[in-house]
């Protein structure tokens, strides 16, 4: 159940260009189980910036009660975020969303997980998950340049993982989509978060397979209330699904992309 | 004594705090959070005749403590909503206040006609100042003539009171206000948002895919401050405020502007409690400022014999 809490920040450290992992402890935690689903951050308690930050989850410590996300600091927002030293407390709401399905993959089945960017930290959670459940693992993370490249050691503790980065300098030059059809890399079930046209490529590449999308959209209140964040049902002109609460992860083809 | 207990045409409320249309879905999510009963009424989305999906995302942009939004009226339709939406709001003690929303003054005339007769619906309010469709919304908010005529065709079939939501997109607020007092509107609510817009400093485009929207939040709430002073100061019927209400003491300062109720919008958002939060602070506020009842703060701040103070029953 979503519930709003106070959460203590815990460790909060750079670990890629303008890239931070933040730690949080609190009871919210107890309320997290899906990785893919997400938090709506408060960054303080002004008017501006006005509106709350949705935020991945990237690990989930049901012992320690922490929970751990990764974000970009890219405007006034994150900025502040960034700013946030342990001890200090920020307003949560979650967790909302929801997350990866993991019973559509079976223990000694094979999972491809491709991340983009900012959308790498959700299948940190998954992969661990996955893995507990005896599915193989193999991870595809695509990012713009080496700067900004981060987990590539965290994800191949849990099996391949291959880097793509555009400008080459580091692993593959070139896409993700790159990386998986120069190894032929074969799986049951994709799971992928990053930018749209990432997404859109792979829901073409790989028609006749089970794949599952985890989108971002500009939202407004987080919990499907506002109808910022719908995307369109193929075929209709007036269904639509929230990304907040409907998703933010889809199926291959119940969304437009 | 019930010290927030306000009287409004067709509206008994037992506070005078609701969540205001568009900002609160039809209240299924807020449901999770905490009892709808609590609530002094709740405005629902605004409905159309036929289902609408709205505008193209990205819908929403952050501005300077507020935000611009072109979500353009997306709702499920009149049928659905009477027979899904109403239906499950009934469980809570709680009078609905059914926003209205058209392309033409034929459509506005059905849902009004058959919104109207739903058992919780205790009010209407008439959506003219949409500023993000291209047709009907904010085009009869404008001119007051159109306004009037609407409110009056809308006022013929409705079985119950109605309330003009004014848009402050217009050069003269209180002559379009004063034109649909004449056309029989049983209240006013004010405001709905500014028409804004916002470029990419990276892209050169602009953020909102509509281009532009309405903003919100508590960067507009000295405008609506201001407008609902003039108007409320103008007119005879009482007035919904609406515009950046954060806290009980925005409320206050709403109430001595002009208004005997407030709506809370984007606040909804950010803190999914702030409607119960304000609710439940208003008596400790009302004790340290010396006062009784809440509706003897309307109109405080008005000129000194400018008329006589509504204060409801």
């Amino acid at each position: 159940m979503m519930k709003q809490e106070q959460m203590t920040v815990v460790r909060h450290k750079p670990i890629a260009k303008n890239i931070y992992e933040l730690t949080l402890s609190g009871h919210l935690v107890e309320e997290m189980n899906a990785p893919g689903q997400f938090v709506h951050v408060k960054v303080t308690s002004q008017a501006a910036p006005l509106l709350r930050r949705p935020l991945s989850l990237c690990r989930i410590d049901q012992n320690a009660r922490e929970c751990t996300l990764i974000y970009r600091k890219e405007g006034i927002g994150t900025t502040l975020l960034s700013e946030k030293r342990p001890g200090e407390t920020i307003d949560v709401l979650g967790p909302l969303g929801n997350g990866f399905p993991l019973d559509a993959v079976e223990k000694g089945q094979r999972a491809l997980l491709v991340g983009g960017g900012i959308g790498v930290p959700p299948l940190y959670e998954l992969a661990k998950q996955l893995v507990k459940k005896g599915v193989i693992v193999t991870s595809v993370l695509g990012f713009q340049t080496k700067e900004v490249v981060f987990y590539e050691r965290e994800f191949a503790e849990f099996g391949e993982t291959y880097i793509a980065t555009v400008d080459g300098s580091h692993g593959t030059k070139g896409f993700v989509t790159d990386v998986i059809h120069e190894r032929a890399i074969s799986f049951d079930v994709l799971y992928a978060c990053g930018p749209k046209p990432m997404l859109k490529a792979l829901e073409q590449m790989f028609p006749d397979k089970e794949v599952y999308l985890s989108l971002e959209e500009r939202m407004g209140c987080g919990i499907g209330a506002c109808f910022a964040c719908v995307c369109r049902v193929p075929g209709s002109e007036t269904a639509y699904k929230k990304v907040c609460s409907d998703g933010p992860v889809f199926k291959a083809g119940e969304v437009v992309l | 004594m019930n010290r927030l207990a306000v009287e409004l045409p067709g509206l008994s409320l037992k506070n005078p705090i609701m969540p205001a249309s568009g900002c609160f879905g039809f209240g299924r999510e807020y449901a999770q959070f905490y009892d709808l009963s609590k609530l002094g009424a709740i405005m629902i989305k605004a409905t159309t005749k036929e289902p609408r999906f709205g505008n193209p995302t990205p819908r929403v942009a952050e501005t300077p403590s507020g935000m611009l939004n072109a979500i353009g009226l997306q709702n499920p339709g009149l049928e659905k909503v009477m027979k899904e939406e109403l239906p499950w709001l009934a469980q809570f003690d709680v009078p609905i206040i059914a926003n209205v929303a058209g392309s033409t003054m034929e459509e506005y005339v059905e849902v009004a006609k058959h919104i109207s007769k739903a058992p919780n619906v205790h009010a209407l309010e008439l959506n003219i100042s949409c500023p993000n469709v291209k047709k009907g919304g904010i085009a009869f908010g404008t001119v007051p003539e159109i306004a009037a005529e609407l409110t009056k065709l809308v006022k013929e079939v409705s079985e119950v009171p109605v309330y003009v939501k004014l848009s402050p997109n217009v050069t003269n607020i209180v002559e379009m206000a004063k034109a649909i007092e004449a056309a029989g509107a049983d209240g006013l609510t004010m405001i709905n948002t500014l028409l804004g817009m916002r470029i990419d400093v990276k892209t050169a485009k602009p953020i909102l895919a509509n281009r532009t929207g309405g903003l919100s939040g508590p960067a507009i709430k000295p405008i609506a401050i201001r407008m609902i002073y003039e108007v409320s100061q103008a007119i005879s019927i009482p007035i919904i405020g609406m515009g950046g209400i954060q806290s009980a003491e925005d409320v206050i300062e709403f109430f001595y502007a002009g208004a005997s109720a407030v709506a809370i919008g984007t606040a909804n958002f950010i803190d999914p409690f702030v409607c119960p939060n304000i609710i439940d602070k208003l008596p400790a506020l009302l004790d340290e400022l010396g006062i009784d009842h809440i509706s003897e703060c309307m109109g405080r701040s008005w000129k000194k014999g400018e008329r006589s103070v509504y204060c409801g029953a």
